[in-house]
């Protein structure tokens, strides 16, 4: 095979002769080769080329272009030359597209105002889906029968039922955290009992309520973005609305009412769970009976801190259920977009559901509540 | 079909085969989609392979492929066994090109990207500077506007989309190009137009081709050959007059109902101008 190497050599002053194989697999080679040859040259002569592709045939031009030679001086063997023309053909030498970046300094600024002004437009959508969800609702208030059973009760079980596990297994766990830190830091002040009140107040006003709707913004907030950003993206959506049908009405509703009535009862569960954790701690570590723990709950614990956290579930339920099917109605066409949507809807859910509660915690703490 | 060969290719039958495929069998659980298939490709030919729907034209070219290995039988590409020899494979990668239907560009990259994926894998010798000139190259060579380098599959229409598809295929200059049902979702002047790019590459750049389609108008204009996959097997396969001619009743219909009449007279048509 030592013909199939590829050589460019001057054959006579300003004479280049091409021999071999040019293809691909030398180009970097070739490249450099190309880049070494120093002038004048006049004539290429590569009718010696045994095989030839297009990597090879844009080499041979970008040799002609560095000494500026016009084509014809470029002899070729026959079968070679319509490859040559058709890579002339498409080679021609644009300056490349698009060109200058701004600085790093716009480019940073400019980011930032996209960002803001998305924002500013996510919260107008997120509000006017709101509406046109609310309207929906009313309306099928007047005509209940319209209402999709089945599948507001499949939403239920897919969103409630089945993070039942999930929901008690972790708040057990932060229960247990949480007391454990209690009992570490009152038993210096000879205060463990207090861990009774840390446990109760913080599950049954806080946690209960903000574990299970983080969770649920992680689970199914996603669910849902995926679920109607597929319909989306295989035109499901367009062919309802041909049809007849309202999207909202179908996809939306069933989801939001089997949120609504589900993130409460797991919030519950929840609840229970976290203080099962604590009083666990409370009697393996601190040495407190089971017995004492109840009583000192019934003493200390009143009916008010509950409903205050309870207050909150259906608004988290809302705020889920609306940004995972908002961000399902945004996606477009691709895969990677319903990627994208999914992770933007987990992000929007779990923030606004932290954030809700922190405004909620300082408003019923100057309402005394 | 090989009256010609004696007096003008010396060379033995194997080395003038691209791909060569030997009692073929793939079914999926009980059902057989080929069996006993027997197919010869030759080197600087396009063929047409064509077939009802379900009779496993893309399953063909994916066990060829290697993407779906077969029950059965054996294929040898450029004479070289897939199966037995491990090398063989990787030599194929970077000397056959595919098209699939719908482009399958990485929709997180732009076009440009897409075409310098398979050179930064098989090439990484090449220098940055370089390596942008080819895949420009390529993209001019398959008709795309400059601005269509930079910009993302999402942003391209279907048409563009399948020379952007093609633009990668042919990364790596390929010999043997796949593809599958390339006009399929374009419209009569972008399918014609796609037509006639194909036979220019076709013909510059020396590939074989292997083509899926149900577009007749494609068979009559751009295919060497044609073999009509049915009954888990070629059934005929030849020169499209060859294959018109053949006495079966799918053969029959697809090539005398009334599009294939269609298609048949503007292809003459157009010859006659």
């Amino acid at each position: 095979m030592a013909d199939e190497t590829p050589q460019l050599e001057t054959a006579a002053p300003g004479r280049l002769r091409a021999a071999g194989a040019w293809l691909l697999d030398d180009a970097a080679r070739l490249s450099r080769t190309i880049d070494r040859v120093s002038g004048p040259v006049v004539e290429v002569d590569a009718s010696d080329i045994s095989r030839l592709d297009a990597a090879g045939a844009l080499l041979l031009l970008k040799l002609l272009a560095r000494f500026d030679l016009p084509s014809d001086v470029l002899a070729l063997r026959p079968e070679h030359a319509a490859l040559i023309s058709a890579v002339a053909a498409a080679d021609h030498r644009e300056p490349p597209p698009s060109g200058h970046a701004p600085p790093t300094w716009r480019a940073l600024l400019e980011r930032i105002g996209q960002t803001v002004v998305g924002l500013g437009r996510q919260m107008t959508a997120l509000l006017g889906f709101l509406g046109l969800t609310l309207v929906t609702l009313s309306r099928l208030a007047r005509h209940p029968r319209r209402l999709r059973l089945t599948a507001t009760v499949h939403h239920m079980e897919q969103t409630g039922f089945d993070a039942v596990p999930l929901v008690a297994l972790l708040s057990f766990l932060v229960g247990a955290v949480v007391a454990f830190l209690g009992a570490t830091v009152l038993r210096d002040f000879g205060a463990d009992l207090f861990v009774v009140e840390l446990v109760s107040f913080a599950f049954l006003r806080e946690f209960g309520v903000l574990l299970t709707a983080i969770l649920l913004a992680g689970r199914t907030a996603s669910a849902f973005t995926a679920q109607i950003g597929t319909m989306k993206s295989r035109e499901e959506i367009d062919a309802i609305r041909t049809l007849g049908l309202d999207p909202i009405e179908l996809l939306v509703i069933p989801r939001l009412i089997a949120l609504v009535i589900m993130l409460p009862l797991l919030s519950v569960i929840a609840a229970m769970a976290g203080m099962l954790g604590g009083m666990l701690v409370a009697i393996f570590d601190i040495g407190m009976t089971a017995d004492l723990f109840i009583n000192r709950l019934h003493d200390t614990l009143q009916l008010r801190h509950y409903l205050v956290g309870l207050s909150k579930a259906p608004i988290f339920a809302v705020v889920i259920a609306l940004v995972g099917c908002l961000e399902g109605f945004k996606v477009a066409g691709t895969a990677q977009s319903v990627g994208e949507r999914t992770t933007s809807a987990v992000v929007q859910s779990i923030s606004l559901v932290i954030v809700i509660d922190a405004i909620a915690a300082v408003f019923f703490m100057e309402m005394g509540w | 079909m090989s009256a010609h060969s004696a007096t003008t290719q010396p060379a033995p039958e194997t080395e003038r085969l691209a791909i060569s495929i030997r009692g073929l069998r793939n079914a999926f659980g009980t059902q057989v989609v080929h069996d006993n298939l027997d197919l010869d490709v030759k080197t600087g030919e396009i063929i047409g392979v064509v077939g009802g729907s379900g009779t496993g034209k893309s399953v063909l070219m994916r066990a060829i492929l290697g993407l779906r290995p077969a029950q059965a039988g054996r294929i040898e590409v450029f004479g070289r066994d897939l199966d037995a020899d491990p090398d063989a494979r990787r030599a194929m990668e970077s000397r056959a090109g595919v098209l699939f239907q719908d482009g399958a560009l990485f929709s997180s990259l732009t076009v440009q990207e897409n075409v310098e994926v398979p050179l930064k894998e098989h090439h990484p010798e090449l220098t940055g500077a370089l390596r942008a000139d080819l895949a420009r190259l390529k993209i001019r060579m398959v008709g795309l506007p400059a601005d269509a380098a930079a910009k993302l599959p999402s942003q391209l229409s279907g048409g563009m989309r399948k020379r952007a598809g093609l633009a990668r295929a042919l990364a790596l200059d390929p010999e043997l190009l796949f593809l599958d049902e390339p006009t399929a979702g374009l419209d009569p002047i972008g399918a014609a137009a796609f037509d006639q790019l194909l036979l220019t590459l076709q013909r510059a750049l020396g590939l074989t081709v292997f083509l899926i389609t149900h577009d007749l108008d494609t068979l009559y204009a751009i295919c060497d050959r044609v073999a009509v996959l049915a009954e888990h097997r070629v059934l005929a396969v030849g020169k499209l007059s060859e294959v018109e001619r053949f006495d079966h009743p799918w053969v029959q219909e697809y090539f005398h109902g009334p599009r294939a009449r269609a298609a048949q007279a503007t292809h003459v048509a157009t010859k006659d101008t």
